[in-house]
C-alpha cells in the first residue's frame, strides 16, 4: 500500500514538473533576496513577461502541430516598424497603428503558412528564411533608424485597468484565457491537437490539415505582432535590434510549460503562461541576487536545459510507471486468471 | 447471387507503372459478410482503398446502390456511408474517445463556435454501448488497449451510420477474447443490416464469418461465391495458384548439442521470473505463450533492449554482461521484432538502405571512411535475391511500398547480412500470407541448417509445431514447460500456456 502511494505521488510530481520548478525557483530567489517576495516584484515580473508570453502563446499553437516558427522575432520588428511609421509619418491614430501592426503580423504568418502548406517547405527552413527576409524588409523600411512611438502609446503601456492592474498584464492574461478556450473548447482547437498527434491520420479522418496549419501560423504571426506592440508600448521606441533572439525565449517558454516539440501535447493555461513567467522570474531573480551579468545567460540556459532534461526523464519514468506488469503475485493469483 | 450494395465494374489501378488491379468486377453483397482473401500484394487493400476514397481507379467505375460512386477523399466515402477500419488504427491518442468520434464534424453550441460537449458525450455513450465498450466517453484513447481502440473505430463508423464497413486484418493485435467479442459484434452489425467486407489471412476466421468469399490473385478476381463452395484448402490453392501440399517445409538438418545461447535464471520484477534454457547450434527453439505471457518481453531482455535484475546470459560460451543492442549485435545476435513497421524498418527509406543498416559498419574501414558501395550493394542484392524479395528497385523504392510479406523478408535480410549465431524472431508471420509464410519458414530452416540457433517466438501454435525442434511454453512470465518435438501435442501445450498443470 505504501509503495502504491509513493508511486502515485511520484507520478503526480512528474506530471507537474513545470509547476514544481516554478515554486523551487521562486523560493530559492526569495531566500537569497528577500525583496524578491514583494508584491511589487511579482507585478514587475508579470509585466515584463507579458510580451514574450503573448508571443509564446502563438508559438504554442504552432508547436502543438509539431511545427516551429523561428520568424516571430523578425515579425515583431517588421510589424512594429510599419505601425510606427504609419503613426509617425501619416499621423495615424493609435487604434489604426495597432490595427496595421496586427495586420502586418497576420500577413507575415500567412506567408509562412503559404510556404509550409503550399510550397511544402518544412517549417524549420520556411520560417528560418522568413526570419532573415523579415528582418531585411524591416530594416529597408526603417533604414536602421530608431522609430519613436507617440507618447499616447507609452501612456497606454503604463496605464492600469481600473487603476489597479497594468494593462500589459491584462492583455497577456486575456489572450492566454482566450487561447486556452480556443484550444480546448472549439473544433479548430481539438483539430490542432489531432494534427499534432498524427497528421497522416488527420488527413484520413477528413480533416483539412492545410487549413489547420495555416491557422496556427497566422495565429503565431498575430501574437508576435501583438506581443511586439505591447513591448514597444512599454519602451516607447522600436530600435533596430528589436525582436532579435525573442524566438528562443518564446520556444523556451512553451517547452518549459510542457509543450512537446513532437506535437499534440501542451497547454497555454497553465503551461505556456507558467513557462513565460518562469523565464522572466529567473532573469529578474538573477538581477536581484546581483549575479555577475556575464554569468546570467549561462544560468538561464542551465535552468532551461535542466527543465527540458527533466521533461525527457519524466516521459521515461511515466512510461515505466504505466507499463503493465505481466507477472501476477502468487498471493494474488486466486481469481485473477484473466490475461 | 444476392443483390449488390456496391459494384466494382472493370476497375484498374497501377502504381509506378505496376498494374496492381487488372480489371476487377466484383459485387459486394448487401447485408452480408464478404470475406476477401488473397496473398499480400494480390490487390485486396488497393481494391478497398478505391472504395474508401484513398485512391481513385485509373479505369472502370464503381456503383453504389446502382448509382455511379467516385469518392475523392476518405471523407467522401464516409459521407456515402462507407467506413474503412484500417489495420493500423486511425485514432488520435491524445484526444478523448468522444473527440475522436466527432473530429471531422464537431457538434456546436447553437451559434457559438464552441463544442457541444454534453451532446458529444451522450451520442458517444450510445455508440459505445452499441459496441459494448463500457468506458467513459471522456477517456483518452492512449489509455485503451488495442482491442478497445478498435471498438472505438467501429463506434465511429456507427456515428456516421455506415452501411458498408471494411475490416482490414482486424484481429492481428487482439487477444483471443477481444477477437471473439469482435466477431460477435460483426455478426450483430450484419443482422442490423450492415454490409461487411472482411479481409484476413486467418482463413478459419473467414470461413466462420463470411457469407460469401472472393479470392484475389495478382490483381485479378479468381473466384467469388457462397461460402459453402469453399474449403480452406481450396482457398489456399486459389490464392497461390497451385495446390500447396504442405504448409511447412521439411527440416533438412538436425540440431547439434553445442550451446550458442545459455540463459540462466533471468529475472526482472513484474516481467519475467527465473528463465533458464539453452539454445543449441542449428536448433529451432519455439517459445509459445498467449498474449501477455511475457514472451516478447523476454526477447527484448535477451537482446539487451530492456534491463534485467538478475541472471546470466552466455553467447557462444562467453558470458555476456551489460547487454545493449550494439553489444548483442557484436556478440552475433539478431532480433526480428514483432512490430516490423515501428521497430523493424525505416519505412520511408529505400529497401537496400534498410537491409544494409545493421551491417553497414562492416563495409567501411573506419567510421569516417567511405563505404565500399560496390561490395555493399552487391551483397545486399544477393541477400534480397536469396530471400526473393519482390516489389521493385532495391535502391530507389521505399520499404513502405512493399507488401507485408516482403517487408518482413526485408527485416530478416537486414540480419542475414551479418550472419548471426543466434536469431531471435518474434511473430515473423503475423499479417503475412500463406505463400510468404512458407518462404519465411524455409528461410528459418536454411539458417538453422547453416548453424544459426533460432529462437522462434509465436502465438500461433500450429506453426511452432510445424517448424520447431523444441518448444518452451510461457505464461505469467515464467517457463511453464518444455516439450521436445516427439512430445508436441496441442492440448498439453495449451494447458501449459493457460497455466494449468502441464505435467
Amino acid at each position: 500500500m505504501k509503495t502504491t502511494n509513493r508511486q502515485h505521488l511520484a507520478q503526480l510530481a512528474l506530471q507537474n514538473t513545470s509547476l514544481l520548478l516554478f515554486i523551487v525557483v521562486f523560493v530559492v530567489f526569495g531566500l537569497l533576496a528577500p525583496r524578491f517576495f514583494a508584491l511589487q516584484t511579482f507585478e514587475t515580473i508579470l509585466k515584463q513577461a507579458s510580451y514574450i508570453g503573448i508571443v509564446a502563446i502563438g508559438m504554442t499553437f504552432v508547436i502543438l502541430t509539431a511545427g516551429i516558427d523561428l520568424s516571430v522575432g523578425s515579425n515583431m520588428y517588421v510589424s512594429a516598424t510599419v505601425a510606427g511609421l504609419v503613426m509617425q509619418e501619416l499621423k495615424a491614430p493609435v487604434w489604426l497603428g495597432l490595427l496595421v501592426c496586427l495586420s502586418v503580423g497576420m500577413l507575415f504568418g500567412g506567408v509562412n503558412a503559404f510556404l509550409i502548406t503550399r510550397v511544402k517547405i518544412i517549417p524549420f527552413i520556411a520560417t528560418l528564411g522568413t526570419m532573415v527576409a523579415g528582418k531585411g524588409i524591416g530594416l529597408l523600411f526603417s533604414r536602421s533608424i530608431q522609430i519613436p512611438y507617440p507618447d499616447s502609446v507609452l501612456e497606454l503601456g503604463s496605464s492600469r485597468l481600473f487603476g489597479l492592474i497594468p494593462l500589459p498584464i491584462v492583455i497577456f492574461l486575456g489572450v492566454a484565457l482566450a487561447a486556452q478556450l480556443v484550444l480546448t473548447m472549439t473544433p479548430i482547437g481539438r483539430q490542432i491537437y489531432a494534427v499534432g498527434n498524427d497528421a497522416e491520420a488527420a488527413k484520413k479522418a477528413g480533416l483539412s490539415v492545410g487549413r489547420v496549419l495555416t491557422s496556427v501560423y497566422i495565429v503565431s504571426g498575430l501574437m508576435a505582432a501583438l506581443g511586439g506592440f505591447v513591448s514597444v508600448a512599454q519602451q516607447g521606441v522600436v530600435h533596430p535590434g528589436f525582436g532579435e533572439g525573442y524566438e528562443f525565449n518564446a520556444i523556451a517558454a512553451a517547452v518549459l510549460g510542457g509543450a512537446s516539440l513532437f506535437g499534440g501535447v501542451g497547454s497555454v493555461l497553465p503551461g505556456t503562461l507558467l513557462g513565460a513567467v518562469l523565464i522572466q522570474m529567473i532573469q529578474t531573480g538573477l538581477i536581484f541576487t546581483k549575479v555577475d551579468i556575464y554569468i546570467q545567460p549561462l544560468i538561464t540556459a542551465a535552468i532551461i536545459f535542466s527543465a527540458v532534461l527533466l521533461d525527457a526523464f519524466r516521459n521515461i519514468q511515466l512510461q515505466k510507471l504505466r507499463r503493465r506488469n505481466i507477472r501476477i503475485d502468487k498471493g494474488a493469483l486466486v481469481g485473477a486468471g484473466d490475461d | 447471387m444476392s443483390d449488390a450494395i456496391l459494384t466494382f465494374d472493370h476497375v484498374e489501378k497501377s502504381f509506378f507503372g505496376v498494374r496492381v488491379l487488372k480489371g476487377i468486377s466484383l459485387d459486394v453483397p448487401r447485408g452480408k459478410v464478404l470475406g476477401l482473401v488473397g496473398e499480400n500484394g494480390a490487390g485486396k487493400s488497393t481494391l478497398m482503398n478505391l472504395m474508401g476514397g484513398v485512391h481513385a481507379p485509373d479505369r472502370g467505375q464503381m456503383l453504389l446502390n446502382g448509382a455511379p460512386y467516385a469518392p475523392r477523399t476518405p471523407s467522401d466515402a464516409n459521407a456515402a456511408g462507407i467506413a474503412f477500419i484500417h489495420q493500423e488504427l486511425n485514432l488520435f491518442t491524445n484526444l478523448s474517445i468522444a473527440e475522436n468520434i466527432f473530429i471531422d464534424g464537431f457538434p456546436r453550441l447553437r451559434w457559438l463556435p464552441m463544442l457541444d460537449r454534453s451532446h458529444m458525450r451522450a451520442r458517444t455513450k450510445q455508440y459505445l454501448e452499441a459496441v459494448e465498450l463500457h468506458v467513459s466517453p471522456d477517456t483518452l484513447v492512449e489509455k485503451l488497449s488495442p482491442g478497445e481502440r478498435q471498438l472505438v473505430e467501429i463506434a465511429k463508423a456507427l456515428s456516421f451510420d455506415a452501411r458498408i464497413i471494411i475490416f482490414d486484418e482486424p484481429t492481428t493485435s487482439l487477444t483471443a477474447r477481444e477477437t471473439e467479442r469482435l466477431f460477435r459484434l460483426i455478426e450483430r452489425l450484419r443482422s442490423d443490416g450492415a454490409s461487411i467486407v472482411y479481409i484476413s489471412h486467418i482463413l478459419p476466421d473467414v470461413m466462420r464469418l463470411a457469407d460469401e468469399i472472393a479470392v484475389l490473385r495478382d490483381g485479378e478476381l479468381v473466384a467469388h461465391g457462397d461460402k459453402e463452395a469453399f474449403t480452406i484448402n481450396r482457398m489456399i490453392a486459389l490464392m497461390v495458384g497451385r495446390a500447396i501440399e504442405q504448409l511447412y517445409p521439411p527440416r533438412r538438418s538436425a540440431p547439434t548439442t553445442t550451446p550458442v545461447l545459455e540463459v540462466q535464471d533471468i529475472s526482472q520484477q513484474g516481467i519475467v521470473e527465473a528463465i533458464t534454457f539453452t539454445l543449441h547450434k542449428g536448433e529451432i527453439l519455439g517459445v509459445f505463450g498467449l498474449m501477455g505471457s511475457g514472451r516478447s518481453e523476454l526477447a527484448r531482455i535477451l537482446f539487451g533492449l530492456d534491463e534485467h535484475a538478475r541472471g546470466e546470459i552466455r553467447v557462444a560460451g562467453k558470458p555476456y554482461t551489460r547487454p545493449s543492442a550494439r553489444r548483442s549485435i557484436d556478440a552475433g545476435m539478431a532480433f526480428v521484432t514483432e512490430n516490423r513497421r515501428e521497430e523493424g524498418l525505416l519505412m520511408d527509406i529505400a529497401i537496400a538502405e534498410n537491409i544494409g543498416l545493421v551491417a553497414l559498419p562492416r563495409y567501411a574501414a573506419a567510421t569516417v571512411t567511405a563505404v565500399n558501395e560496390r561490395r555493399y550493394f552487391t551483397e545486399i542484392t544477393d541477400v534480397a535475391a536469396s530471400l526473393a524479395i519482390k516489389g521493385g528497385e532495391l535502391r530507389q523504392q521505399a520499404v513502405k511500398t512493399l507488401s507485408g510479406g516482403n517487408q518482413q523478408k526485408a527485416v530478416i535480410a537486414k540480419w542475414l547480412l551479418d550472419k548471426p549465431a543466434v536469431l531471435i524472431i518474434d511473430e515473423p508471420t503475423r499479417g503475412v500470407d500463406v505463400g510468404a509464410k512458407y518462404e519465411i519458414y524455409s528461410i528459418i530452416n536454411d539458417l538453422a541448417a547453416a548453424g544459426t540457433g533460432v529462437l522462434f517466438i509465436s502465438s500461433e501454435l500450429e506453426e511452432l509445431m510445424g517448424v520447431c525442434d523444441r518448444m518452451l511454453v510461457m505464461s505469467n512470465g515464467e517457463i511453464q514447460a518444455t516439450f521436445s518435438r516427439d512430445e508436441f501435442e496441442k492440448e498439453r501445450i495449451l494447458r501449459a500456456a493457460f497455466r494449468e498443470n502441464a505435467a
